[in-house]
């Protein structure tokens, strides 16, 4: 667990480095530079199909968002806590010392 | 130390309130020009089918492993949803499908990987159902496909489970990226130097953005490896993950 925990925060501190290193960035999306791009080059180009549906607005795409990650979350905490049940469950058979490490 | 303080919590406040167009990886809806669109999709698909059988014999065989394939869409769709700014000053998300790479092969992952891309691409204006070919070509496609041979080699090369796991997560997820720049770059080739001046400038915005976060996706992955390894040692010897050699 110990080794989680730093690779952990290995992810944690990649995630915020860059907030430091790039003072005053916009932290936009690589996908909207990539549409910059695309006029660069080709400026005659028009997109010829638009989204079917867009969020209404910023909040309503960040609660999409959230949800998105929720769905995906919820069922990881749901494996682990299936997972680890049914490992016990079966440690509990051979008696053995199983220590719950957290 | 209290400068300090103030640019984190003023970072912290760009961040959130900085309106930022829908980021990341995906080509944006209508940004392909018909012909490459048609295209992808029409490389995509054998892929999908050939997807769709993995995953059938795979519950078929194993039918205890039906969770570890509800993680693996679970993973990707949690990391997908994580837009990590990157040292590049833009922000962009991992990808998640090294998970069930190493765990289904290189196929299952086509079909949990379209998922992800359909659910964004419906509901978050992110990405779009006319790049869905090319989006899922390389993110569900070409990012499985690089994983599965990095992890194969790494471990015939003898180099330990994790490493093996977290270079296959970490190249996979640049793969992808990779490969958009090369879709946008052959769609859009550049008047002066062509395919290769083109693919120059994505590849700088997409693939270098990606570097931490690919390496964050390893991380990441290799965590979520280690506990299937302490807690589901028979679904991973069901899988051949692991073979008899515990750890």
């Amino acid at each position: 667990m110990k080794k989680n925990l730093l690779l952990l925060g290995l992810v944690v501190i990649l995630a915020i480095f860059p907030l430091f290193i790039q003072k005053g960035a916009e932290f936009g999306g690589a996908d909207g530079e990539a549409e910059e791009a695309i006029g660069e080059i080709n400026s005659s180009y028009e997109p010829w199909f638009s989204n079917i549906w867009e969020p209404p607005s910023g909040e309503i795409e960040s609660l999409l968002f959230v949800l998105q990650a929720a769905i995906g979350a919820g069922f990881i905490g749901y494996f682990i806590g299936y997972a680890r049940g049914k490992h016990k469950s079966k440690k509990t058979e051979s008696p053995s010392k199983h220590v719950v490490n957290r | 130390m209290k400068t300090l303080n103030w640019k984190v919590l003023y970072f912290i406040a760009l961040l959130l309130f900085v309106p930022n167009k829908a980021s990341a990886m995906h080509i944006m809806e209508g940004f392909l020009p018909i012909e490459w669109a048609i295209f992808w999709w029409a490389v995509t698909l054998p892929f999908l089918i050939l997807g769709f059988r993995s995953i059938r014999k795979s519950i078929k065989e194993n039918p205890e492993t039906k969770m570890m394939l509800g993680l693996s869409g679970a993973f990707a769709f949690v990391l997908s949803a994580l837009k990590i700014p990157s040292v590049t000053g833009s922000c962009s998300h991992p990808t998640g499908v090294g998970l069930g790479t190493v765990l289904f092969g290189p196929f299952a992952m086509s079909i949990v990987g379209s998922i992800v891309l359909l659910f964004q691409a419906l509901l978050l204006a992110h990405g779009g159902l006319t790049t869905l070919g090319a989006n899922a070509f390389s993110m569900a496609v070409v990012g499985p496909i690089i994983a599965y041979l990095v992890y194969k080699g790494a471990t015939k090369a003898g180099w330990s489970f994790s490493v093996a796991v977290f270079l296959a997560a970490a190249l996979g997820d640049l793969g992808t990226y990779i490969m958009t720049s090369v879709q946008l770059a052959l769609a859009f080739p550049s008047e002066v130097g062509g395919f290769m001046a083109s693919f120059t400038k994505f590849a700088g915005i997409f693939a270098l953005t990606q570097i931490p976060l690919a390496i964050s996706e390893g991380l990441l992955t290799v965590i979520v490896m280690n506990f299937l390894k302490k807690y589901n040692v028979s679904e991973l010897k069901a899988l051949r993950v692991l073979t008899k050699e515990a750890r």
